[in-house]
């Protein structure tokens, strides 16, 4: 093997190494240690100087201690789960929206699709923060939404919408809609129209083409949507917390509450360890498909 | 913003350029006249950079982490008393810092609880948590009466229940509330007694879900623009919704009341973190403040009472009169403070607050 090949695959795994499996080795040195009123607020801490007796100490002073703890409490199992429940619904959601709206910029005239296109990365300009923030002053109860509504005479008492799990979900499905957009319309725009005039010529009704020819097709489109959207959502923490009520209970916020109010570095840690395991099954069932697709595609 | 350029002015430190000495202050939000930053930046010519807070848990998790980047910070006795503990703070030195003759001794006897010989800290502002109300609509959901100046106010359920039609903000800071609830109970409210602790749990389950929202700093705006009609927050925060109430002459009148039950005093104390970039121009800024008129002056705006017995004499009537920022001494003793938990029972309180919150 000759150098130049080497350093190209030299590249990319030094950058995994550097930016994921450090940190992630830090993080579950972390998720082994004990609490202390230091700083940094946990115990044993590496010493090198102490040359190989210190590394030796510093190893036996670390336990499972933190993941047994997570087992012992209802609340984490749930949270997790919870925070399953509402990144799959949310994904669905968001399918569900995003699917329509590809279609028809797939559909649309040539001429169209740069602006359609320009149209759904725009918002992408302005912070996430702020387009999450701009929510309150729709759904708030003093909100556009409900100032509409109220003037419509629909309803008489204002929605509570804000500081619900509903909110919750606007908030994902907005945020996330151009990542499930982008994969489906780029699967759409690939896809062979004369496909479609087949399936029609031989008696098939334009519905039932499309669901026969067009929706199995774009399927890859849809399956990298649905993982782009729901591997962020199931860690969310903007959203839930500016947008959800107390009772909106997601693993960020347990994480969050964990690292600040108890500053208990080592269960944040812990928490987030297996926050991480959790998603990784997603993340290679993502790459089996990639994979498979390519492979497709060749 | 600042996580983007604190590394970048750390980059431009180290490079040795010629920039100007700069000073960085992180307080909490809404809890000075910017004017006065102002005058400190022309008075010395130290750039000020002010960053805000809205919770006591994001300071500490910096200070914690060590490597804030930051001069001075303004954190809650109790909060206070662990980080030095943690060794966070730098000792001051009060030989250069000629105001702090302008102290208020009542205070400093009061602070070392916190901060033994008040050697680390000095007391920026103090107040109490209580009741903002929004007096007509409350009195339009309970009646004549309402208790306003009770705890049965957002302790009794059947009084939530019907406030929950016009809203109620509590402050999301167990630290805050647990002891409020410990008092009501007739617990003692600095109790580090798991059981005791344990004992407030039904009270705020059975109260909890008329709370619209657990938050430390909405509820000032909320208040002002009636979208809520009870708070249980932080006197100063709601005098000031008091104040832009009446400036927008919008028919909202709030009212605060520390509980005639007895109300949590609390201090927010300035202090030099131990790797303070600038522990110099730190010491000119706490010296700045400890002026009488500036101190007054941040008083006078935010509607705090502050740990400077000189600066009285520049308050306006509406602050130093006020029974709500000044106690007179009926409610001074009814005054209680809390100290820190440790982690055990840290961890049993923010449990409990989640279970309280969450219902899980």
């Amino acid at each position: 093997m000759n150098l130049r090949r080497l350093t190209l695959i030299l590249v990319p795994y030094l950058w995994l190494m550097g930016f994921f499996l450090v940190p992630f080795l830090i993080v579950v040195k972390i998720a082994l240690s004990d609490t202390a009123i230091a700083i940094p607020p946990y115990w044993p801490v590496l010493d090198l100087s102490a040359g190989w007796t210190g590394i030796k100490e510093f190893f036996s002073e670390l336990d499972f201690e933190n993941f047994v703890f997570l087992t012992e409490d209802s609340l984490y199992w749930k949270s997790y789960l919870s925070s399953l429940q509402i990144a799959s619904i949310s994904t669905f959601l968001t399918l569900l929206v995003g699917y329509p709206i590809a279609y028809a910029m797939a559909q649309a005239p040539d001429e169209w699709r740069p602006t359609l296109m320009m149209l759904v990365i725009l918002p992408f300009w302005t912070s996430f923060l702020i387009r999450v923030y701009s929510w309150v002053g729709i759904i708030a109860n003093e909100g556009l939404l409900n100032q509409f509504l109220l003037w419509t005479g629909l309803i008489s008492e204002p929605l509570q919408i804000m500081n619900t799990p509903t909110a919750v979900y606007i908030g994902i499905v907005y945020t996330y809609l151009p990542f499930m957009i982008l994969p489906i319309y780029a699967t759409l725009e690939k896809m062979d129209g004369s496909l479609i005039e087949a399936a029609v010529d031989l008696g098939c009704s334009r519905g039932k083409a499309f669901w026969l020819v067009t929706l199995p097709l774009s399927r890859p489109g849809m399956i990298a949507g649905c993982f782009l959207v729901f591997i962020p959502a199931l860690g969310e923490f903007v959203i839930p917390s500016l947008l959800g009520g107390s009772q909106t209970l997601m693993i960020g916020k347990v994480l969050w509450e964990e690292f600040f109010s108890n500053r208990d570095w080592p269960v944040a840690a812990a928490v987030a360890v297996v926050l991480l395991m959790i998603l990784v099954i997603p993340i290679m069932l993502f790459q089996r498909n990639q994979e498979r697709q390519e492979e497709a595609g060749r | 913003m600042k996580t983007i350029w604190l590394p970048l002015a750390a980059l431009t430190l180290a490079g040795g350029s010629a920039l100007a000495e700069e000073v960085r202050v992180y307080n909490w939000s809404d809890y000075i006249d910017e004017a006065l930053l102002e005058k400190f930046e022309a008075e010395t010519g130290i750039d000020l950079i002010y960053d805000v807070f809205d919770s006591n848990e994001v300071l500490e998790t910096k200070l914690l982490a060590g490597g804030s980047g930051y001069d001075v910070v303004v954190p809650t006795g109790s909060f206070l008393e662990r980080q030095i503990q943690a060794g966070v703070f730098q000792k001051l030195d009060f030989s250069k810092m000629p105001n702090s003759a302008n102290l208020w001794d009542l205070i400093k006897d009061r602070t070392a609880k916190y901060d033994p010989g008040n050697e680390y800290s000095i007391n920026y502002m103090w107040g109490t948590t209580g009741l903002g109300v929004n007096v007509g609509k409350v009195k339009e959901v309970l009646g004549e009466d309402a208790p306003i100046n009770s705890l049965d106010l957002v302790f009794k359920p059947e009084n939530m229940e019907k406030l929950a039609s016009c809203g109620v903000m509590f402050l999301d800071a167990p630290a805050e509330i647990l002891p409020a609830a410990l008092k009501y109970i007739g617990e003692d409210p600095d109790s580090k007694d798991p059981e005791a602790i344990a004992k407030v749990e039904p009270l705020l389950v059975a109260v909890q879900p008329y709370i619209s929202k657990f938050h430390s700093s909405e509820y000032i705006n909320a208040l002002a623009n009636g979208e809520i009609c009870v708070a249980f927050g932080w006197s100063g925060d709601i005098l000031q919704a008091r104040d832009r109430a009446a400036e927008a002459d919008n028919g909202v009148e709030i009212a605060y009341n520390a509980p005639k039950e007895g109300a949590l005093m609390w201090f927010d104390q300035m202090a030099i973190p131990a790797d303070a970039p600038n522990p110099e121009g730190a010491l000119k800024f706490l010296n700045f403040i400890m002026d009488a008129e500036n101190m007054a002056a941040a008083s006078n705006y935010v509607y705090y009472a502050n740990g400077n017995k000189a600066s009285q004499d520049f308050l306006v009537e509406d602050v130093i009169g006020d029974p709500a920022i000044y106690p007179d001494e009926a409610t001074m003793e009814n005054l209680y403070t809390t100290t820190a938990p440790d982690p055990k029972v840290q961890r049993t309180v923010t449990r409990l607050w989640t279970k309280i919150k969450s219902g899980t």
